[in-house]
């Protein structure tokens, strides 16, 4: 007798933990039945709910009610019941609504993805691609704001945020103090600290992983590069703050940013001290370990970073065997 | 003269006095319930009562109460609303600014039925006036022995508490509200957990409107069963109703539910009819987040039966025909009134108050408001009504808390019911500036059901 909840989303049934979400259920599965999140974030307690594209149908409450619930609700926030039935892309209402949620998202957005440094690696990009339409029916002036550095390493563009105040609870959750949050509401509301002042702890660099779009960018990467000329390569280090576990991003010789390991959620593995992040940009610094896997959807996956023998790698005998696996699969097809 | 069960003395000089209250039959139910009742009595008595909730929903108040956790060693509070700041919502400033003590009597025996130490009542931060009342009556009843501790020597023991809020309209929302009482900002929380469950300080919570609360005094006095007899069906009781509007005597009025809307409206003993002689052209019935209806509509269902003011009546025909009772902010307009304007007003109140913390109630009521903006003052296209109804769909049901529908329906409404007036208004561009719609068929008798279903 296993304690464990029956939930079937899109027709796929799975087994999971009592208290599972509804979106973390669909990721066990995988693929295209997993709704996108851009707020949710599973490292984050109390993330989610906000921004609204995770939302899905549920056609059937749970075995002992078997009622569908009046309206769509955020799969990252709905906790599964036993003999719940989700819809998710089979349900054209869900579909629909997302949408609606992609135009609502992209109305004050910019669109500056071609001066953006998080374009390539930018949630809202992949959501809008996925989602969205090609036009906009909205004709008014876009919300825009000043840029202004929080710290000495982050820059806020707080033109492009979306709010899903993932930022916020990093820094309630991963540092000490937090001296920025939601100033203003409605849609006048804007990311700031207090009185414009600096963030500085050490792992204030995190809401720079955590923010799905490129309103929080790192100051020692900006206009560096784009993101898919970048190759990503896990490495890491004996850090007395941190795992000192990290993704490493190579152009050539040189580390040209740092950040924490991102699964295809685009959630970090393990937060990073600022160290980490910042400061040590040299490949002596660290112990490589292998080119970072990047889902073949994404664009960084576009350079073939995994069979190209990297600088780095040639000086590395345990990479160029990982490597060389890599590069007959490759060849082969 | 109907039966008034909260304001029968509201004329009585210096009713807002404790001594004053109490000789008029004052905390009669708070001697009845805490001398002679269990709570679980007083929770059955409620539950009797039909009392539904005055805020807006019309969720059964006993049922409310029944559903509240309660788990041994932790305490349990009980919250009311007075952020009352719904647009034609003043019911609740009228009734605590002139009889404070009924509510603070309502929520010595509701505390008491919940098992609540502790409780608060949550004021908008604009109604100081209210607030210095408030906290004045408190002082008065504490000094009488109802409030603090071993109240009337029945070793039940509670703290009333007055919290100005910050003057947000989402702190109305409960869950928004209890964030706000502990010093947050303002957001909805995501449900669930419900109040019930996990609430002020994460402890099992009831929010109430001071309506209800202090509904809760006359069902203990002269009983449940007795209540449940004033009103219409499911719609026990009476309402406090603040008209608004274009009326030759608008105010608070305490009706019972089930009074049909044109004696509402026309009789000497309410409103008194139009002001100045001119015609009715449309009423939004329950504060400004319900449906708009026109004339013909609000004074008759589509099946021809007279519309009354209880909560089944007013949402006969569902959102097609019908509104809702709401919080009981009745406003009429006359058939000098800009139905677009009047959208365009109550959008920019809502894109004013959203919180901004889901995206389609951030960003959408912007666009609808900038929208109307363009569409009041003749800048507007076609397509941009069709743009409003998908906008105001896209908000409806996908967010967090009911702000977002409370947005889109007087929009949704305004454009099914007046549609013409909106086309008009963009064909006619330059002489929408300089004049009105007029009140055109919006009071026409409406067509008989057989007929509509033939064309």
């Amino acid at each position: 007798m296993s304690d464990k909840v029956k939930v079937t989303i899109d027709g796929i049934t799975v087994e999971v933990e009592p208290g599972t979400s509804i979106l973390n259920a669909a990721r066990q599965i995988g693929g295209d039945i997993v709704p996108p999140a851009m707020c949710y974030y599973s490292k984050l307690e109390g993330s989610g709910g906000k921004c609204r594209t995770c939302l899905v149908k549920v056609s059937k409450g749970s075995e002992k009610d078997p009622r569908p619930m009046p309206k769509l609700v955020a799969s990252c926030r709905t906790g599964v019941m036993d003999g719940m039935e989700v819809q998710n892309i089979t349900s054209p209402e869900v579909i629909e609504a997302r949408k609606g949620v992609v135009e609502i998202l992209l109305i004050n957005h910019p669109l500056d993805c071609p001066v953006c440094d998080q374009a390539g690696e930018c949630h809202l990009q992949d959501l809008s691609y996925e989602h969205g339409v090609a036009d906009t029916r909205y004709e008014f002036d876009r919300r825009t704001f000043e840029k202004i550095d929080i710290g000495d390493k982050i820059q806020l563009h707080m033109t492009r945020c979306i709010l899903c105040y993932r930022c916020v609870y990093v820094a309630d959750q991963i540092t000490d103090n937090r001296v920025h949050g939601i100033l203003g509401r409605g849609d006048a509301s804007e990311i700031s600290t207090y009185i414009e002042k600096a963030i500085e702890n050490d792992f204030s660099g995190n809401v720079i992983d955590v923010c799905p779009v490129g309103a929080l960018t790192d100051k020692t990467f900006r206009f560096k590069n784009r993101v898919w000329f970048t190759k990503p390569v896990d490495a890491h280090r004996d850090c007395p703050k941190c795992k000192g576990k990290v993704t490493l991003w190579y152009k050539g010789e040189e580390v040209l940013r740092v950040t924490g390991r991102k699964d295809q959620y685009g959630e970090v593995e393990d937060f990073i001290c600022n160290t980490c992040r910042f400061d040590t940009k040299n490949t002596s610094d660290w112990v490589i370990e292998g080119p970072r896997h990047i889902s073949h959807t994404s664009v960084i996956s576009s350079n073939h970073y995994e069979m190209t023998l990297l600088p780095v790698i040639k000086e590395n005998p345990i990479l160029i065997e990982a490597n060389k696996i890599e590069f007959d699969r490759a060849t082969k097809v | 003269m109907a039966r008034k069960l909260l304001l029968e003395n509201i004329n009585v000089p210096g009713i807002h006095t404790f001594d004053v209250y109490r000789q008029h039959g004052g905390y009669r139910s708070v001697e009845k319930a805490l001398k002679t009742m269990t709570p679980d009595a007083v929770v059955e008595e409620v539950k009797t009562s039909g009392l539904r909730g005055r805020g807006g929903a019309g969720f059964p108040t006993g049922m409310k109460w029944s559903f509240l956790a309660k788990p041994e060693g932790i305490e349990r509070y009980l919250v009311c609303n007075a952020d009352e700041s719904e647009p034609g919502t003043f019911k609740d400033r009228y009734l605590m600014t002139h009889i404070p003590h009924l509510l603070i009597e309502g929520m010595i025996v509701s505390s008491f039925a919940l098992g609540a130490k502790t409780s608060y009542i949550y004021v908008r931060g604009e109604m100081m006036p209210q607030i210095r009342i408030l906290e004045r009556a408190i002082a008065e009843a504490k000094n009488a022995g109802f409030l603090g501790k071993n109240i009337l020597g029945s070793g039940y023991d509670l703290e009333l508490y007055v919290q100005p809020g910050g003057g947000a309209y989402i702190c109305g929302e409960e869950t928004a509200l209890i964030e706000s009482l502990e010093g947050k900002r303002g957001n909805p929380r995501i449900k669930p957990p419900f109040p019930a469950i996990s609430g002020v300080w994460a402890c099992p919570t009831v929010v109430n409107n001071v309506e209800t609360i202090a509904a809760v005094v006359p069902i203990i006095n002269d009983g449940g069963e007795e209540y449940s007899k004033v009103g219409n069906g499911r719609s026990t009781g009476t309402k406090l109703i603040s008209a608004s509007g274009n009326l030759n005597k608008p105010g608070v009025y305490e009706i019972e539910l089930g009074l049909p809307v044109e004696e509402f409206i026309y009789s000497e003993e309410y409103c008194g009819g139009i002001a100045n002689g001119k015609r009715l052209k449309a009423v939004v019935a329950g504060g400004s987040s319900v449906p708009i209806l026109p004339a013909n509509l609000i004074l008759k269902t589509i099946n021809g039966q007279p519309r009354l003011m209880s909560y089944e009546s007013l949402s006969d025909g569902g959102f097609q025909t019908g509104s809702m009772l709401g919080s009981g902010g009745f406003i009429a307009f006359d058939e000098d009134q800009c139905i677009v304007r009047n959208t365009w007003n109550f959008a920019r109140f809502y894109h004013h108050e959203s919180c901004g913390q889901c995206s389609p109630c951030r960003e959408g009521t912007g666009w609808m408001e900038k929208v109307l903006h363009n569409l009041e003052n003749g800048h507007g296209k076609m397509s941009d009504i069709d743009l409003l109804v998908d906008v105001s769909k896209k908000i409806e049901g996908n967010t967090i808390c009911p702000l977002g529908d409370a947005a889109a329906w007087p929009v949704a409404s305004a454009i099914r019911h007046f549609r013409d007036e909106f086309e008009w208004h963009i064909t006619n561009s330059k002489t929408a500036m300089e004049q009105n719609y007029g009140l055109a068929k919006y009071a026409d008798p409406l067509p008989k059901l057989e007929e509509a279903i033939q064309n």
